[in-house]
């Protein structure tokens, strides 16, 4: 599959900040592309648009060359965010947080090492390295074919972070997901990228 | 060579709050347990721990910023005087300032240049605010802003320039770069570094220890509430001359060291284990390693773990699988 985010361009306040000016981007199955830039150029608002949580200006996002949008019911492009602790509702039990996502084998739980204790709890009571496995494992449902990961281990430990990407690194590569890994860590990314954008 | 004099000291300082529990009950959590740590002029020192490791807690336990529901223990010295309510009035503010984490602690109704200078209107006052903005690449026009106008890196200049406005003695940071792309927290760390090498004791709190380690001169691990290692940055230049089994897991973690993993994570501070924290996923874990372990000094910096210097040397290094969770005895 091919996931194409064509001319994208978005600015906000009214065209004051102008936040992507005509992007191509070109995502594959199977293959992992590597985004660094500073910050403010807007890398979670390409995240976002390629999800379909935010409608470009302008441009288009097709996914095998239909639009994202007509795809309907559950979104083949997940997005992963860099702070979990606000990409969950604080008022529902994890267990309850992981329904929110697509049908999950229980496989995903145990290798991502979430333990059976933590799903009674709420999010105020997890650390950020445990909320994001949790995300992580909401993101990665039956019919997940894109994962864009924005900086999704930049708060975690080193430890948390190597256990994560070593699990995503192994999922993706067996499902054949492609996926995007936003980061500012030239290292990380030597490491994970097949392939690279560089930012203008 | 006199040595540096020592500003800030912590001895088995701990926090704990109380949590309701049921309809009755009451719980104690231990955030912060056993935890000892020097700054010394001139020096800065960062704590490095995981998110939910209690790291905010010690910066504000520090600063007497605590809610009524926490309990201290230990003791804390400020150029060997004891840190008391009384004292911690004339200190806090002047001669020990705290950057904190974001913008929310700004006042959001405040032109900034105002809280820069902390209020004070005088021509004294405001030329040095005016000066200290300007060393951090801040222009007039920045005092008449509002936070809300203020990027990620702006805020992060002005709340470091309240903190020099004082010529504190210590500098707390406590997570001053997350959000920020890699060369702005590399000058935000800069800037922190200058402070201390004017004279102050830097103490900077972080998560982030590949960035900390390019300007700090030692560093504090932190796990589960307690210091584990603490070692110069140097040491952090190759595996061997690390101290502690976590410190060598960290080290293996990093992307450019081989990227491994152990299994398990941080023990919530409800379910910490007996005896060692680190214990449930060490290689090197044994039956005298359930018993309390002192924090004590080893190769010129500080360990807590029995066995450290025991361990093979790299290569013939068993791979650190970690124990199941059920393995533990609780």
């Amino acid at each position: 599959m091919k996931l194409e985010g064509k001319n994208l361009t978005f600015q906000y306040d009214k065209g004051e900040r102008k936040i992507l000016n005509h992007l191509h981007i070109v995502l594959e199955s199977g293959e992992r592309l590597g985004m660094a830039a500073p910050s403010g150029f807007g890398k979670t608002t390409c995240c976002k648009i390629l999800s379909g949580y935010e409608q470009p200006d302008e441009g288009e996002v097709l996914l095998d060359g239909r639009p994202l949008s007509a795809y309907k019911g559950y979104c083949p492009v997940q997005m992963i965010w860099q702070h979990p602790e606000l990409a969950v509702n604080p008022k529902l039990r994890m267990k309850e947080i992981l329904k929110e996502g697509d049908r999950l084998e229980g496989r995903i739980i145990r290798e991502l090492g979430i333990e059976e204790g933590w799903m009674r709890r709420y999010p105020g009571e997890l650390s950020g390295g445990e909320l994001q496995r949790f995300c992580i494992a909401r993101a990665l449902g039956e019919r997940t074919k894109f994962l864009l990961a924005d900086e999704i281990t930049a708060m975690l430990d080193l430890i948390t972070q190597s256990q994560i990407w070593n699990f995503l690194l192994k999922e993706t590569s067996d499902r054949g997901i492609g996926l995007l890994v936003v980061s500012h860590s030239e290292e990380l990314l030597k490491r994970l990228a097949t392939r690279r954008v560089e930012w203008e | 060579m006199e040595k540096a004099k020592d500003i800030l000291t912590a001895e088995h300082f701990s926090v704990s709050f109380m949590q309701r529990k049921g309809l009755w009950g009451m719980q104690k959590l231990p955030v912060i347990q056993d935890l000892s740590l020097k700054v010394r002029e001139g020096e800065m020192v960062a704590v490095v721990g995981a998110s939910g490791s209690g790291k905010s807690i010690l910066a504000h336990g520090i600063m007497g910023l605590l809610p009524e529901n926490a309990c201290v223990g230990g003791k804390l010295f400020f150029r060997g005087r004891e840190i008391t309510a009384k004292t911690l009035k004339e200190l806090r503010g002047h001669r020990m300032v705290l950057v904190p984490q974001s913008v929310s602690y700004l006042d959001p109704l405040m032109r900034v240049g105002e809280q820069v200078r902390n209020g004070k209107k005088d021509i004294i006052s405001r030329r040095r605010g005016r000066e200290t903005l300007e060393r951090y690449g801040l222009g007039e026009e920045t005092e008449r802003l509002y936070p809300f106008e203020l990027s990620g890196g702006m805020t992060r200049r002005i709340l470091i320039s309240t903190a020099v406005m004082e010529n504190a003695e210590l500098v707390i940071a406590d997570e001053p770069t997350p959000g920020l792309h890699l060369e702005a927290a590399k000058r935000v760390l800069s800037h922190f570094r200058e402070i201390a090498d004017a004279g102050a004791g830097v103490l900077l709190i972080t998560h982030d220890l590949s960035l900390a380690l390019e300007t700090v001169d030692r560093i504090v691990v932190f796990y589960a509430g307690t210091a584990v290692e603490e070692a110069g940055a140097g040491d952090f230049s190759k595996e061997e001359s690390l101290r502690h089994p976590y410190t060598k897991a960290l080290y293996r973690a990093m992307p450019e060291h081989g990227f491994l993993t152990v299994s398990g994570s941080q023990p919530f501070v409800t379910e910490l284990p007996r005896g060692c924290f680190y214990g449930p996923r060490c290689a090197y874990f044994s039956e005298e390693c359930k018993g309390t372990i002192p924090y004590r000094g080893f190769q010129e910096g500080m360990v807590r773990c029995l066995k450290a210097g025991q361990f093979r040397a790299k290569g013939e290094d068993v791979h650190e699988t970690g124990r199941k969770k059920s393995d533990v005895s609780v």
